[in-house]
C-alpha cells in the first residue's frame, strides 16, 4: 500500500466534456453499447432524452406528494373534527358538530400545503441535496455545466471501469476534453 | 387602401411567428446577459430608486408604528364602515400576486412558451405583493400582539378558532399560498443559483450564491427529479390560487350585506385578480426590458399575449359588474336596487365611473392590434388597471356598508392622511424587494431560456 504512487490515488471517475447534446447522447448511447451503467450526464437544461438514454425511467416523486395531499386531508379534517366535536363541542342552535362542507375549504388549504412541502422535501431527498460538495466540483471546467457545456461521467466503481482503458474510449467519442474526477 | 391593408396583414403574419427569444442566442449568451445584470457593478441608478423606494418603507413604518401606539382610530374607520383601507389593500394585493401564480402555474402547464422569460420576475412579484397584502388583515385586527390567536394553536384558554368562518379559511389560504409561492419561486432558482455560483468571481457571491444553489450539479437525475417537482408544483398551484381568491370573495360573499351577497364574487374576484395581476406584470415588465436591453428575451410577442389576457380576463369582470346591475333589480329586493342606484347615482358615484372607465373602457383598446404591440400604450393601459382594480375594491366595500338597511345609520367613509401613508407605504415595500431581487437574483429564468432556444429544441427532436 505504501508504495502506491500518487497517481494512483482513487479516482471519483473520468469526465467527458461535449458541446452539444447531441454529441452527449451520442455517447451516452456508445458508453451503453459498451456495457458501462454507473454513469451520470451533466446538462445545463433539463433533457428527458438523457435520463431515459442512461436507462432510467420513473420518478418516485409523484408518490409521494400523493402520499403528502393524503396526509394533507387527513390532517386538515380531522384538525377541524377534533376540535369542534371531541376537544370544544358547542352547540349552537342544534346545528351539526360536523358541519363538514364548512370545513372543507380548510381541508383543502392543508391537503396543498402539506403535498407541496412533501414535493419540494421529496424532489431534495431523491437528488441527495443539499450536498455542498461533491468529487465532480473537482474539475475546473465543470462550472461550465450550467452555462452551455454538456458532461458525461463515468464513475469509478463501475464493474467495467478501467483508468486507461475508460480514458481512451472517452477519447474516441470525439469530446472536448477528457479529465480524471479526483475522489 | 388596398396596398394598406395587405401591408397590414403581412405584418401581421410577421408577428404571429415573432419568437419568444430574438434569433442567434445561443445558450452561453443567454447564460451571460442575463446574469451580468447581477454580476456586473451596481448601476448608479439603482442607489436613487431603491433609495427613494426605501424613503416609503420608512413611511410604512411609521405608520405602523404610528397605528400601533395609537390603535386603529387613526384610520378613518368607525359605523358604519368597519373595513376600510385595510381590506381594499389586501385584496389589492393579493389579486396582484394571482398574475405571478398564472404565469408560472397555469400558462406551464397549458405549454405556453412565452410564460418562460416572464414567469421568474411574475414570482417574484407574487412573493412581494402576498408580504404586503398579509400586513394588512395583521394590523387591522387592532393588536397585531395577538395575531396567533387565528392559528389553530393549543393555548391556556382552551379556545379554537372558528372553523367556519371565512375569515379563518382566509388564514389558512393566504398562508399556504405565501408558502406555496415561495417554495415554487426558490425551487425554480435553484439551477439558476447554481450558475451563479460557476460564474461569481468574488469568494463571498460564491459562497452565498453556493449555500443557496445547495450543491447543485444538473446532473440527469437531478432534472429528472427537478422537472417532476415543478410539474407537481405547478399542477398544486393552480387549483389553489383560484381557491385563495375564492375565499377572499367568500370575505364578502358570505356576509348578508347588499352588494356582497351574492354568487357570482368567486369567479367574479379570480377574473379581477388575473387582470390587475397582468396589469402589474406589464407595469413592470416595459421598463424592465428597456433598462436592462432584455428585448431580446421579453419581446413584443410577450406584451401582445400579456395585452390579450388583460383584455380577456377584463371583459369577465365587464361581465361581472353586468351581472351585479342585472341581479340587483332582478332580485326585486329593494336593498340590492337601492344599493346599485346609490353607487351609480350616490355620493361615491365619481369612483364608480373612474371604475368604469379603468377597467371596462380602457381595456378595449387592446381589440386594436397596433396599441396591443406598442410597450407604451399596453403600459399606459395597465397603469389605468392599476388604478381601476384598486377603486373596484374601494366601490365593493365602501358603498355597500356606507348606506345599509336603514338610514339612520348611515355615514360617509373617506382615508384619513395615515390609511394613504400605509398604503403607499406598502408599494415603497413591494419596490424596494423589487429592487433588491432585481440586484441580486436573475430576473429571468436562465435554464428555462436555454430550453426554449431553437438549438434547444433541434436537439431534443
Amino acid at each position: 500500500m505504501s508504495q502506491t504512487m500518487p497517481q494512483h490515488r482513487p479516482i471519483y471517475g473520468l469526465m467527458a466534456e461535449f458541446t452539444s447534446s447531441h454529441e452527449l447522447l451520442r455517447a451516452i448511447r456508445a458508453s451503453r453499447a459498451s456495457g458501462y451503467t454507473k454513469m451520470d450526464a451533466y446538462t445545463p437544461y433539463p433533457i428527458e432524452e438523457v435520463w431515459e438514454e442512461l436507462g432510467h425511467h420513473r420518478s418516485k416523486l409523484p408518490a409521494i406528494v400523493l402520499t403528502g395531499a393524503l396526509i394533507g386531508i387527513a390532517l386538515g379534517f380531522g384538525l377541524q373534527y377534533w376540535a369542534s366535536v371531541i376537544n370544544y363541542p358547542l352547540n349552537i342552535g342544534g346545528r351539526p358538530l360536523n358541519s363538514w362542507p364548512a370545513f372543507i375549504p380548510i381541508t383543502f388549504e392543508v391537503t396543498i400545503l402539506v403535498a407541496t412541502l412533501f414535493a419540494v422535501a421529496g424532489m431534495f431527498v431523491l437528488n441527495g441535496l443539499p450536498m455542498p460538495f461533491h468529487p465532480v466540483f473537482n474539475v475546473k471546467r465543470f462550472a461550465l455545466a450550467s452555462r452551455d457545456r454538456y458532461f458525461l461521467c463515468i464513475e469509478a466503481d463501475d464493474l467495467n471501469f478501467d483508468r486507461e482503458a475508460t480514458a481512451q474510449f472517452l477519447q474516441n467519442l470525439n469530446p472536448t476534453e477528457v479529465s480524471e474526477v479526483a475522489g | 387602401m388596398k396596398g394598406k391593408k395587405r401591408r397590414e396583414s403581412v405584418s401581421t403574419t410577421i408577428l404571429a411567428k415573432v419568437p419568444v427569444v430574438e434569433p442567434g442566442h445561443t445558450p452561453a449568451t443567454v447564460t451571460d446577459q442575463i446574469s451580468s445584470v447581477v454580476l456586473t457593478r451596481t448601476p448608479k441608478w439603482w442607489y436613487a430608486a431603491f433609495g427613494a423606494s426605501f424613503l416609503l418603507v420608512l413611511l410604512l413604518m411609521q405608520a405602523v408604528t404610528k397605528l400601533l401606539v395609537e390603535g386603529t382610530g387613526i384610520w378613518g374607520l368607525n359605523v358604519p364602515v368597519g373595513w376600510g383601507f385595510a381590506i381594499i389593500n389586501f385584496v389589492w394585493w393579493i389579486g396582484i400576486g394571482h398574475a405571478g401564480t398564472l404565469i408560472s402555474a397555469i400558462l406551464l402547464l397549458l405549454r405556453q412558451p412565452w410564460r418562460t422569460s416572464i414567469n421568474r420576475f411574475a414570482e417574484a412579484m407574487t412573493l412581494f405583493a402576498v408580504a404586503c397584502a398579509g400586513l394588512f388583515p395583521l394590523i387591522h385586527v387592532g393588536r397585531p400582539w395577538l395575531a396567533y390567536w387565528l392559528l389553530p394553536i393549543p393555548n391556556t384558554m382552551d379556545m379554537w378558532p372558528q372553523f367556519r368562518s371565512p375569515l379563518i379559511w382566509d388564514v389558512f389560504a393566504v398562508s399556504t399560498y405565501a408558502t406555496a409561492s415561495l417554495l415554487f419561486w426558490y425551487v425554480g432558482l435553484i439551477p439558476d443559483l447554481a450558475t451563479l455560483r460557476d460564474r461569481s468571481i468574488s469568494r463571498v457571491r460564491k459562497v452565498v450564491y453556493g449555500f443557496f444553489a445547495m450543491g447543485w450539479r444538473g446532473s440527469a437525475r437531478h432534472w429528472h427529479n427537478y422537472e417532476s417537482a415543478y410539474l407537481l408544483l405547478a399542477g398544486l398551484a393552480t387549483p389553489l390560487v383560484v381557491s385563495v381568491h375564492t375565499i377572499v370573495s367568500f370575505d364578502f360573499a358570505i356576509g348578508q350585506i347588499p352588494g356582497w351577497h351574492a354568487t357570482i364574487f368567486p369567479p367574479y374576484f379570480v377574473a379581477g385578480a388575473i387582470f390587475a395581476g397582468f396589469a402589474m406584470v406589464i407595469t413592470l415588465a416595459v421598463p424592465l426590458r428597456v433598462i436592462f436591453r432584455l428585448q431580446d428575451f421579453i419581446t413584443l410577442r410577450h406584451i401582445q399575449s400579456m395585452a390579450k389576457v388583460m383584455l380577456a380576463t377584463g371583459l369577465i369582470v365587464a361581465y361581472g359588474y353586468l351581472t351585479e346591475i342585472f341581479m340587483a333589480f332582478y332580485s326585486g329586493n329593494q336593498y340590492e336596487e337601492f344599493m346599485l342606484l346609490n353607487r351609480i347615482q350616490g355620493p361615491y358615484r365619481y369612483h364608480w365611473y373612474a371604475l368604469l372607465l379603468c377597467n371596462v373602457l380602457a381595456p378595449q383598446l387592446m381589440w386594436i392590434k397596433r396599441a396591443r404591440t406598442s410597450p407604451l400604450i399596453v403600459f399606459v393601459v395597465a397603469m389605468f388597471v392599476n388604478v381601476g382594480m384598486w377603486l373596484e375594491r374601494f366601490v365593493i366595500v365602501v358603498t355597500s356598508l356606507h348606506r345599509d338597511f336603514m338610514p339612520s345609520s348611515w355615514g360617509m367613509y373617506h382615508g384619513t392622511y395615515w390609511d394613504w401613508a400605509t398604503f403607499i407605504g406598502t408599494i415603497g415595500l413591494f419596490l424596494s424587494l423589487l429592487f433588491l431581487f432585481i440586484r441580486f437574483l436573475p430576473m429571468i429564468s436562465m435554464f428555462e431560456m436555454r430550453t426554449i432556444l431553437p438549438e434547444s429544441e433541434d436537439s431534443q427532436a
